[in-house]
């Protein structure tokens, strides 16, 4: 090996899923062989089992719908409110003074600190899980929107206004096509937070979702359920994140070649 | 015969660091005027402060009578580094300043199109910014600031990055235009050929504080083909300016060694 130096696209897969091979076989050793106890681990096996049930029995397919429809839903919402905000901070030095030193002191409040008073304002229904997730995304992406903007080449600027370009031109064909490509990417990494926050909005106080069935489970000891719940999760989040880098690479092009 | 003349009276900074001393040049119109100078001799923020990118501290410039307090497409300026939009083609590159006036598309089109033709780059009128070569990028800077048919053309040592040969082949390509367009020309270089082979006037600046030495009128015959650069005339002009700037250097840096 030396270093940085590239490796084949086969060789890339290849070791990739040798790890994942190595996991599981050191998973099924530990479980299988008796070294850990069934109470508190479940083997592959029982995991795999235990889901099948879950989806095919339990509903669970439902659990995962709900889960993802308020990732996406408190996600949306916290990116129509930040990205605008996020521009105007970017572009317009006394907005950013007005809003940066509350936005800065707020993305640092958790948003799972926040679930019981949102439970007494909102309840146990929908909007009390979406607001979990707006508070926890809409911060960060103001403040990282905020920064992409401000940070676009000065010269490029600079040379739409020797072009002719006023205020409002410099707005909407410089800065926000210049930022564009990096508030998708911000909008990608925010998004795999916002999945922590919907879990920890679903472990306490829900009947429904991911979270809930986990919570469940526990009380049951189906720690095979809670597992292959994990997994899905990360599925998911890995299904997620791999269209938005998808689709990012189809809306910008320019920014790659 | 012409009633637009171009005076730049005054154009002056003085800042903690004097950047530009008190600077009297007028530019007429058609001229290719080449602003020659050791790096650090405020030949750039001379360049700046007729975009408009930046305010003089005390004087004024004034363009066809009227002073000069902001950028606009009137002052077309092509820059050292790369600031095509990696955003847009090449061919919505050169229609930025199109589309910012309001011109609409089918004009637009026509132009572009003939800048395209112009600078050579028809079959790259699709391709990004960053599929192209550094001297392609300058050419298309050069074609969007002139799409924009402004009133003086400002280049701040535009082919610096460049290799030599591109360099040369880019120089001629400036040329050509300009002997087709007779724009105005504000061109700033540190390289001495560059300056005597594009020029129909060279102003050499001294370092730190900048202010103007010489003002040498080229008269070398148009059109100039490359080969001008090995004439005994030349030799002559590019002898005498060298000079002028030795003495520069040497007094920059021992200035720089006192302090």
């Amino acid at each position: 090996m030396k270093p940085l130096a590239p490796i084949s696209n086969t060789a890339r897969l290849g070791l990739g899923i040798l790890f994942f091979v190595f996991f599981f076989a050191a998973w099924g050793y530990a479980t299988l062989g008796g070294y850990v106890s069934k109470t508190f681990l479940a083997d592959p096996l029982t995991m795999i089992e235990e889901g099948w049930l879950l989806l095919t029995k339990h509903g669970f397919i439902g659990d995962i719908g709900i889960t993802i429809w308020r990732v996406v839903g408190g996600f949306v919402l916290a990116a129509l409110v930040a990205i605008p905000v996020g521009i105007l901070m970017g572009a317009y030095k006394p907005i950013e003074a007005f809003f940066e030193p509350f936005v800065s002191f707020a993305r640092y409040l958790p948003a799972s600190a926040f679930i019981p008073l949102l439970i007494l304002w909102a309840g146990l229904g929908e909007l009390q899980k979406l607001l979990v997730i707006f508070i926890g995304s809409v911060f960060q992406i103001v403040l990282m929107v905020a920064v992409t903007v401000s940070s676009v080449r000065r010269d490029l600027i600079e040379a739409a206004m020797t072009l002719g370009a006023r205020d409002r031109g410099i707005l909407t064909r410089v800065l926000i096509p210049a930022s564009a490509p990096e508030i998708a990417e911000i909008l990608r990494l925010v998004l795999g937070w916002a999945w922590t926050y919907v879990i920890v909005a679903e472990l306490i106080g829900s009947s429904s979702g991911i979270g809930h069935m986990i919570t469940d489970s526990q009380a049951l000891l189906a720690t095979g359920q809670i597992i292959f719940g994990i997994i899905v999760i990360g599925v998911i989040g890995l299904i997620s994140d791999f269209l938005f880098k998808w689709g990012n690479r189809h809306l910008f092009p320019w920014s790659l070649a | 015969m012409d009633n637009v003349s171009r005076i730049f009276a005054g154009a002056r900074r003085r800042a903690p660091t004097r950047a530009l001393e008190p600077t009297n040049l007028t530019v007429l119109d058609n001229d290719f005027v080449t602003i020659l100078g050791p790096s650090g001799c405020g030949k750039s923020t001379l360049l700046r402060l007729v975009a408009g990118l930046d305010q003089p501290t005390t004087g004024q410039i004034i363009l066809n009578g009227i002073p000069v307090s902001e950028p606009g497409p009137d002052r077309g300026m092509v820059f050292q580094s790369y600031t095509l939009f990696p955003w847009l083609t090449v061919a919505d590159n050169i229609a930025f300043g199109l589309r910012e006036k309001g011109v609409p598309a089918p004009r637009r089109t026509t132009v572009v199109r003939e800048w395209l033709v112009r600078i050579g780059l028809v079959s790259f009128e699709d391709h990004y910014p960053k599929q192209l070569s550094g001297g392609m990028q300058q050419r298309t800077a050069i074609a969007r600031s002139l799409a924009n048919d402004p009133a003086i053309l400002l280049l701040d040592e535009p082919f610096g990055a460049l290799d030599n040969q591109t360099r040369a082949l880019m120089q001629e390509l400036l040329l050509d235009i300009w002997e087709r367009e007779r724009k105005t020309v504000l061109f700033v270089t540190h390289d001495i050929e560059e300056a005597i082979f594009l020029a129909s006037r060279v102003v050499v600046m001294t370092a730190r504080p900048g202010r103007i030495k010489a003002d040498v009128a080229i008269d070398l015959p148009h059109p100039r083909h490359y080969t001008i650069k090995t004439s005994p005339e030349f030799s002559v002009l590019k002898a005498r300016l060298t000079e002028e700037i030795r003495a520069e250097v040497v007094l920059a840096d021992t200035a720089d060694r006192a302090s």
